[in-house]
């Protein structure tokens, strides 16, 4: 493998790694602000509001840097995968030019009013902001998902001279993998954030703050994981499934099966290797892993070496990566079973040991897309389109190794700069809490704050009191 | 897709004109604003600068994303070779907007380092337009093609001319941010800013000069556009335009106006564009392939169009309604969330 290649690839690996966390975290969180906003506008209860508004100073931190880490993202496929994007932007560039116009914008619009337009917009105007940038997040996820799908099952084009053209809009968007994706990536995304919701609420709990606040999120976020646990589980053996259907192969390496067989075994953990052909120190359950990829016990799976060897994926990556995500998932289907028993058992929000159990499983979800993001990706290869276009065919002909290496550096640094304090601020929020001001101890100059955060939050009342004055 | 397609080329390229002219003046500003930055005199000075743009930079920024995937969508050949050869120059633009970008939350969150995230913002802001002004710079200058890919050097497009236009961009951008800052505030703050705005006008004089004089060195097909005949005299509105624009322009800043001075920028910034692109027409990859030659295919020109042009105009209301909500000078006390 050259070197511009590697480079190349270790930078968008990187890149999408770090920005994927942050949609991760943010579909869920807008559509959370949303429903609060929701509850706040109908009920009128107090915590509702300062939920809202305590989430929403956490989001503007996690949305801007999810913009400035977007912003790298379509660059990328020019600079450094620009014989990928020659081939395949007749089909997939729409998918991307639509997912800038009916997500990003509405996003960015409504959000400067849902951060600052509180007192400017009436009421359900600011509902309405809410709402939108929500909506928006989930209008991104489907088009970002649709093309990711489009190059793991292609569908609907043609192939003239070497690049693809479209020939079936409705078949390139709703291509086999892609209601799969759109259900398990979201219902990722929502379970993630929900677990981050958790765990402050545990935080709150086990120091004795925020009585009411922590209360409302322990049970909104334990609701949601109650439906969205199992759910996810089952959406994610349906999105086996498809994948065994369209990408054999990358089922192969996910389990580690090299020969073609009946009644196979389940590997919960071996050493596999690819020179060999085999995995060393397996742990197998017999038969189950026929019973659970194709629902019968004696069920065929086609081993990698029924492939070409150049149509290997590397094995040892999505073979851990995907264990690493089932063993998240069932962590979390512990956590929230505990839950109910503690709950039913009238302790759960006493039991210190449970609720220290939930802080620290607030980042589970964030582990669990990446480690499905890995599976899903570096089992595609060592194709950028399944089985149509090489990966080792999609970088930029141009770059040498030494540039590529100087502007991962570059990324390598700035990523290392920004995401840590990032993470730092928002759990300086966090640890202010949603009643208290923003910032303490401001200098005020001319009966005016020093900074715009210091003006927030204020009580409802004075809310309303200030939104029907003149706004300036 | 059938042969009865209309040819949608000279529609997407309008488009395609019309998204990056907007990011320009719309980003322009906003860069421009944060290139005035770090000259502001004092601390509620350099608040007021930022709220004038902190509830509308994301959005502005977005419009950087749409003209790259609308030029992937719509000319994917020129993506496909341009970008590989301005690799350094994105990657620093991209970088210095990660900078700026997060410098509008982080600075409010970050007592103790408030300064580090001003000079991000600062320096991230004059760092991103540079690379875009060495981006045009190279851009007018033309690559190195072989077939479908850019055959060049990475470091090709680092030259006199495209350094040249990197600090040409700077005074641009300073121009509109200091029209937009004299549109948004009031007493000395303004006067400041008118200040600044005649420095950054005499550097867009001198600039629009030395790019006038030497682009058509570059190219001989430049050359004789503008100084054939009947050319010279068709396309001399476009300079007798301008030198009235700059002097108007001067009035403005010296005088009282708060408006003008910003529209008279972006009318400056509407000219010399238009002086580009009469000087590619009709080259996307210069000098090697057209606009026709680079389009993507008409099924794909279609499919995308169809949702542009409902979903366009619903952009720009909403859009338009957000920077309603946040009208009139900016106030110390913008209430954040």
């Amino acid at each position: 493998m050259n070197a511009a290649l590697l480079a190349s690839r270790v930078q968008f690996a990187w890149v999408i790694g770090w920005h994927i966390l942050l949609p991760a975290f943010t579909v869920g969180l807008s559509s959370y602000i949303a429903v609060l906003e929701t509850l706040w506008f109908v009920r009128r209860r107090e915590v509702y509001f300062r939920l809202s508004s305590f989430w929403t100073r956490i989001f503007a931190i996690s949305f801007g840097m999810g913009v400035v880490s977007g912003v790298i993202m379509p660059f990328q496929f020019g600079t450094n995968w620009s014989r990928f994007a020659d081939t395949t932007a007749n089909v997939l560039s729409p998918l991307f030019a639509y997912e800038v116009l009916c997500a990003f914008f509405l996003e960015s619009a409504f959000l400067g009013v849902l951060l600052f337009g509180r007192r400017l917009v009436p009421r359900w105007a600011h509902l309405v902001s809410g709402l939108m940038v929500g909506l928006g997040t989930l209008m991104s996820s489907f088009w970002i998902l649709a093309a990711n799908s489009w190059m793991q099952t292609p569908a609907g084009y043609r192939i003239i001279d070497g690049r693809f053209f479209p020939t079936d809009w409705v078949k390139v968007i709703f291509n086999p993998s892609f209601p799969y994706r759109f259900a398990h990536t979201v219902v990722g995304f929502y379970i993630t954030t929900a677990l981050v919701v958790l765990g402050v609420a545990a935080y709150y709990l086990r120091a004795a703050r925020h009585a009411d606040e922590s209360r409302v999120m322990l049970y909104q976020a334990l609701g949601l994981l109650t439906v969205l646990v199992p759910l996810q589980i089952f959406i994610g053996d349906a999105h086996g499934l498809n994948t065994l259907k369209y990408q054999p192969a990358k089922i192969a390496a996910i389990e580690a099966r090299w020969d073609t067989q009946s009644h196979f075994p389940l590997t919960l953990f071996a050493i596999p290797d690819e020179k060999s052909a085999s995995n060393h120190y397996a742990l197998d359950i017999p038969d189950l892993g026929s019973l659970i990829l194709t629902h019968n016990r004696n069920g065929t799976i086609r081993g990698l070496k029924s492939f070409p060897r150049s149509a290997w994926p590397p094995v040892i990556y999505p073979f851990f990566s995907f264990r690493i995500m089932v063993a998240i998932g069932l962590l979390m289907l512990g956590l929230v079973l505990t839950a109910w028993g503690l709950q039913f058992a009238g302790r759960l929000r006493t039991s210190r040991g449970f609720l220290r159990l939930c802080e620290l499983a607030s980042p589970l979800g964030f582990l669990a897309v990446l480690a499905g993001w890995t599976t899903t990706e570096v089992g595609r290869q060592p194709w950028t389109v399944y089985g149509l276009l090489r990966t080792a065919d999609s970088v930029s002909p141009s770059l040498t190794g030494a540039n590529v290496v100087v502007s991962f550096i570059g990324y390598a640094v700035v990523y290392l700069i920004m995401f840590p304090a990032g993470v730092g601020f928002m759990w300086r929020s966090v640890q202010r809490g949603p009643s208290e001001p923003a910032t303490q101890g401001g200098i005020i100059q001319g009966g005016r704050p020093e900074h715009p955060v210091e003006a927030m939050p204020r009580a409802p009342e004075a809310d309303e009191a200030t939104a029907r004055e003149p706004p300036r | 897709m059938n042969g009865l397609v209309p040819d949608l080329v000279p529609l997407w390229a309008l488009i395609l004109a019309v998204g990056i002219f907007y990011y320009v003046v719309f980003d322009g500003f906003d860069l421009g604003v944060g290139i005035l930055f770090g000259l502001a005199p004092d601390t509620p000075a350099r608040n007021l600068i930022m709220n004038s743009v902190a509830p509308v930079w994301d959005g502005n920024e977005t419009w950087l994303v749409l003209g790259g995937v609308a030029l992937l969508a719509a000319f994917p050949l020129a993506f496909a070779v341009l970008l590989p050869a301005v690799y350094f120059p994105i990657l620093i633009m991209l970088l210095a907007l990660v900078f700026r970008g997060v410098a509008f939350e982080f600075r409010y969150r970050d007592a103790a380092h408030r300064t580090f995230w001003d000079h991000a913002f600062n320096y991230g802001s004059i760092i991103a337009t540079f690379a875009q002004g060495i981006i045009i710079g190279a851009f007018i200058q033309g690559f190195n093609v072989q077939g479908r890919v850019f055959a060049g050097h990475s470091l090709d497009c680092f030259t006199g001319f495209s350094l040249f236009t990197g600090f040409a961009l700077i005074a641009g951008y300073g121009l509109l941010g200091a029209g937009w800052l004299i549109l948004k505030t009031e007493g000395e703050l303004q006067q400041w800013a008118r200040r600044w705005g005649r420095l950054c006008l005499a550097g867009v004089v001198i600039a629009i000069a030395v790019v006038s004089a030497w682009t058509p060195l570059l190219e001989q097909r430049i050359e004789q556009r503008w100084f054939s005949w009947p050319d010279i005299a068709l396309l001399s509105p476009v300079p007798i335009l301008t030198l009235a624009l700059i002097v108007w322009e001067w009035r403005a800043l010296r005088g009282r106006a708060d408006v003008a001075p910003f529209i008279i920028a972006v009318a400056l910034f509407f000219l010399s564009y238009t002086g580009i692109a009469i000087s590619m027409w009709p080259m996307v990859v210069p000098y090697h392939y057209t606009l026709w030659q680079a389009a993507s295919s008409p099924n794909t020109q279609v499919f995308l169009l169809i949702g542009t042009v409902f979903l366009l105009p619903i952009v720009f209301m909403y859009t338009g309604w957000s920077y309603w909500v946040f009208r009139g000078k900016v106030k110390a006390d913008l209430a954040h969330h």
